[in-house]
């Protein structure tokens, strides 16, 4: 492991909680819900989180928990019956219903693992009911994901096929790039989890090679692990060095030589290299801040000072698995400055002294800093947009250099600000 | 339990975040959740504020439940206490606080600060955003004022006579995240000053809890927004006599009533009407006759208390149109709207659920949509111009130009928002007078674009359904023929005129006879 320096920090911090990762589960799986039983304050943040309201009719909703549903639990519990039943009466199509968990229900104990065991055996052969926990007292954002896949994993049938299985949300079109280079470098079994259809879980077994997309999965790798599944322990596909890592690790995994990887993927390197050249040229030197909150935080400040130059002043992340994270740690340069946790407050002390060019932040800091005259690139825009992949690296680059660019056409010549 | 997929208004101790927000000064220690920071970006996105809330979060965790989260409340109480030095704090909690009962209030009350403290007991199981922060408000003005309740004698509002200077009124309720309330605020406050009355103080909009202590330097309070304000106003009239006003200045006639209101009040003469009247374009606009086209429009109304209800009257005597729908989700406001329906014989829709919105507009059929930006979707689906006059905010509500809601330049604002989705009369008029011109028969295209596709292709994808209609109705060749004569932006609807018309009549098939049957039946 290199000479970085671990710190811990405790406070109050500014992430969003796990419920905000539904706004991308349910655009990767059309065919299921996601039910939050929780407080108005849940049903009101996935709202601003996925902007005013894009969705004509949601593939997620919330039960607010009222008055009467915390006096008596059994009423809650005949309450979720009343309103799944008037849920799936209005929407036929669904396939799985994820029950989510959220701060208040878990306080009032509302055992929604019984509800779902209940609800699967009365809707038996329509619709499957899973329950997982968002809740803000136990996850942060992207740990979300992490829940609701390990909730289906139980669901996942057994097989010894050998097969690559690529774990975590990926867009579209990534997830076809990758399985199109998997099957040039002679790998044909591969599978996604989460799949595109909630119903078609892939079937997994001791002959299971799992490589993470995401960092942010640590529940789903240990669930995974005890099905017997093979972890390929590598770091993430981010930027061409990340990703060039992943495919020869997995080729590793499959026996595959390391000269066939490089064979299959150089010429998408040159041309990645290619398209990093004018983004680099603005990053080269910049000074970068980057405050918890997606996880992605430790691979993208790796891939934006060794692809792109970049200096790293302090990578924060909301909370590190030293395990999983282990390969990317080893590609920081030496006395990076890692800091998990947060004080959101102190932090920002630290930004201002230590005046970056860039800062990686959740939405609501976003403003306040550009006020300052700080430019920022919010955390959220990574796990909505597709950036993994050599492939994606100009495009993952382009997404911090275009503040910069904005900054410097706009300060230069057009606009006095303050 | 009510299942929400969208909602019209957050918790309660959101609209705690917009008085605190809207002030300075004041910082709010609010015992959450980690997740419960989201709210910050209401602010620092939507409404696009370069400052942060003054909101320090407790931010508790599962492993803090079983330990001592009383403890924690008291450091944040304190380093936010330190770090920001607020005149007044306000403390509260979330609803995940609120199950577990570490009465934040009281702690920071324990604590030994000599600043006001105002406890809020926001109940986020059974109240809203709005109430929230009419709540907050009030909380907020009793704490600061309730040392002057006894001592004071009740407020003469003709004192400023004898005080010898202009008179003075308060302007209250306008917040952040209330709509296009910073404009509403310099709107009305220059109406007033043209009329020789000084605005005292805009609260919360702006003020410091200094600014709150002189309230009762006016005579007068003026309630702009009742969601907000009403309870604030009340207070102060009965412990101080303050008069406040009722009318909410949103069209001409409200305008001008809100001045009278205002000028009975301090006991200053009346202006002339006329002459209000053309401080604003919309009388004159209404009435050219361009706007002959908007004559009983059918139009359907939703959105928070205050606004519906000020829209209803402007959509029915300022611009001719007729009220098909009216609606809120304020509950807190039903009474009212359900009055003002009533005069105008509708039924009022009193819910928070769009969906059942969206079904009460499709039945309505309305040819303009007046909501909030959950309606401006219904109403896009449903293929209706639709203008946004209510909150919940969207960044598109946070204009960079000047567009206030309130007195005269709202009015124009007003006539240009709700008029533009429409298409212009002057427009209408020349489509229909050259509407047999080519360009709006198949093939051309108009600067209209294609909104309703050209003829063949609507009648091709029916050929694939053996050219029935979806109720079994044929088209005959004729029929066909007639149809493709009409201008691609209205045969939509007249090909389902039509076909409903056959329905109702029993007629199988559609000839170039049926279709004018139908038009004859229809007009
Ligand atoms: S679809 Fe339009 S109105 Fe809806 S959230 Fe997006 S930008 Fe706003
Ligand atoms: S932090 Fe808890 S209460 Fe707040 S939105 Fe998330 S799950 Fe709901």
């Amino acid at each position: 492991m290199s000479k970085v320096e671990f710190n811990k920090e405790t406070g109050p911090r500014e992430v969003f909680c796990g419920l905000t990762s539904i706004v991308w589960l349910h655009r990767r799986m059309p065919d299921a819900f996601f039910l939050v039983v929780g407080s108005r304050t849940c049903a009101h943040l996935i709202q601003s989180a996925a902007g005013v309201m894009i969705f004509a009719e949601p593939r997620f909703g919330t039960a607010i928990l009222e008055e009467k549903d915390l006096a008596g639990l059994a009423d809650a519990h005949e309450e979720l019956d009343r309103v799944v039943n008037d849920l799936i009466a209005r929407r036929p199509e669904i396939k799985t219903l994820f029950l989510v968990g959220s701060c208040p229900s878990e306080v009032i104990k509302l055992d929604l693992a019984t509800v779902a065991e209940k609800l699967n055996k009365r809707f038996l052969g329509q619709v499957r009911f899973v329950n997982y926990s968002g809740s803000g007292i136990e996850t942060t954002f992207t740990q979300g994901e992490d829940g609701a896949l390990k909730a289906l994993i139980p669901l996942m049938e057994s097989s010894n096929e050998e097969k690559l299985l690529l774990v975590g949300t990926l867009a579209n079109n990534v997830e076809d790039r990758f399985k199109k280079i998997f099957r040039n470098l002679g790998i044909s079994n591969i599978e996604s989890f989460p799949p595109r259809q909630s119903t078609e879980l892939p079937k997994i077994g001791k002959n299971t090679k799992v490589l993470l997309t995401q960092p942010y999965l640590s529940d789903t790798v240990r669930d995974l692990k005890h099905r017997g599944c093979e972890i390929i322990s590598a770091p993430f596909p981010l930027g061409i060095e990340g990703s060039t890592e992943w495919f020869l690790a997995a080729a590793k995994a499959f026996k595959i030589s390391e000269l066939k990887v490089h064979e299959i993927i150089s010429p998408l390197i040159n041309r990645a290299k290619l398209a990093l050249k004018s983004h680099k040229e603005i990053l080269k030197g910049k000074r970068l801040f980057l405050l918890p909150e997606s996880q992605l935080e430790i691979s993208l400040a790796r891939f934006l000072h060794n692809e792109c130059e970049m200096d790293l002043i302090e990578v924060g992340t909301p909370y590190l698995n030293k395990d999983l994270m282990k390969e990317e740690i080893n590609l920081l340069p030496d006395n990076t400055k890692i800091v998990e946790g947060q004080h959101v407050e102190k932090q920002l002390d630290r930004v201002r002294e230590s005046n970056p060019d860039l800062v990686v932040c959740g939405m609501g800091l976003a403003n306040p800093l550009e006020a300052e005259g700080i430019s920022t690139k919010w955390s959220i825009e990574m796990v909505f947009s597709p950036i993994h992949g050599i492939d994606q690296a100009a495009d993952l680059a382009g997404l911090f250099s275009k503040p910069l660019r904005r900054n410097q056409i706009l300060t230069s010549k057009t606009l006095v600000t303050h | 339990m009510e299942l929400t997929l969208w909602t019209y208004e957050g918790p309660p101790h959101v609209g705690a975040m917009r008085i605190a927000s809207s002030m300075k000064d004041v910082h709010y220690v609010l015992h959450a959740p980690q997740g419960d920071t989201y709210a910050d970006l209401l602010f620092t996105m939507i409404e696009r504020r370069g400052q942060r809330p003054p909101v320090t979060y407790t931010t508790f965790q599962a492993r803090d439940l079983g330990g001592d989260t009383a403890e924690l409340v008291k450091k944040n109480i304190k380093e936010a206490v330190e770090r920001f030095k607020p005149k007044t704090l306000l403390v509260g909690e979330s609803c995940t606080a609120e199950l577990i009962q570490d009465q934040p209030g009281a702690l920071a009350k324990g604590m030994g600060y000599d600043m006001p403290i105002v406890n809020l007991e926001l109940p986020a199981y059974s109240k809203k955003e709005n109430w929230g922060a009419s709540e907050t408000f009030y909380q907020l003005i009793r704490t600061l004022l309730k040392d002057k309740v006894s001592s004071s004698e009740k407020i003469n509002p003709l004192r400023w006579k004898e005080l010898g200077r202009r008179p003075k009124v308060n302007i209250l309720g306008p917040s952040l995240l209330g709509f296009r309330c910073r404009d509403d605020v310099i709107e009305i406050q220059r109406i007033l000053s043209e009329q020789g009355i000084d605005t005292n103080v805009v609260a919360p909009l702006g003020a410091s809890p200094n600014d709150i202590k002189r309230l009762i330097d006016a005579e007068v309070n003026i309630c702009l927004y009742q969601e907000i304000a009403e309870t604030s106003c009340e207070w102060l009239k009965r412990n101080f006599g303050m008069e406040y006003t009722n009318t909410i200045p949103i069209g001409i006639k409200n305008t001008i009533e809100f001045i009278n209101e205002v000028h009975k009040k301090l006991d200053l003469p009346l202006t002339n009407k006329k002459e209000l009247e053309n401080k604003s374009k919309l009388p004159w606009y209404s009435k050219s006759v361009d706007s002959n086209y908007l004559t009983g429009k059918r139009v359907f109304i939703f959105g928070d208390g205050t606004h519906a209800i000020a829209a209803a009257k402007i959509a029915k005597e300022e611009l001719g149109f007729e009220v098909v729908g009216l609606g809120t989700y304020s509950r807190e406001m039903a009474r009212q709207v359900r009055a003002t329906a009533k005069d105008l014989n509708v039924e009022a829709l009193i819910t928070n659920n769009y969906l059942e919105v969206e079904d009460a507009m499709k039945k309505a059929a309305p040819e303009l949509v007046l909501g909030t930006q959950m309606e401006r979707h219904s109403a896009k689906r449903l293929g209706i111009p639709c203008s946004v006059i209510s909150t919940p905010m969207h960044v598109q509500d946070v204009p960079a130009r000047y567009s206030p809601q309130m007195g005269w330049e709202g009015a124009n604002v007003i006539f240009d928002d709700w008029v533009h989705p429409l298409m212009m009369g002057l427009e209408e008029h020349l489509i229909d007078m050259f509407k047999h011109d080519f360009e709006f028969i198949d093939g051309h295209q108009s600067h209209l674009g294609h909104t309703a596709t050209n003829t063949k292709d609507f009648l091709n994808s029916d050929e694939k359904k053996e050219k029935n209609s979806k109720e079994g109705i044929i088209w005959t060749e004729s029929g066909r023929a007639e149809l493709t004569k009409v201008p691609f932006f209205v045969r939509g609807k007249v090909k389902t005129n039509t076909e409903k018309y056959a329905i109702l009549r029993g007629i199988p098939e559609i000839s170039d006879e049926t279709l004018y049957d139908a038009k004859a039946y229809f007009s």
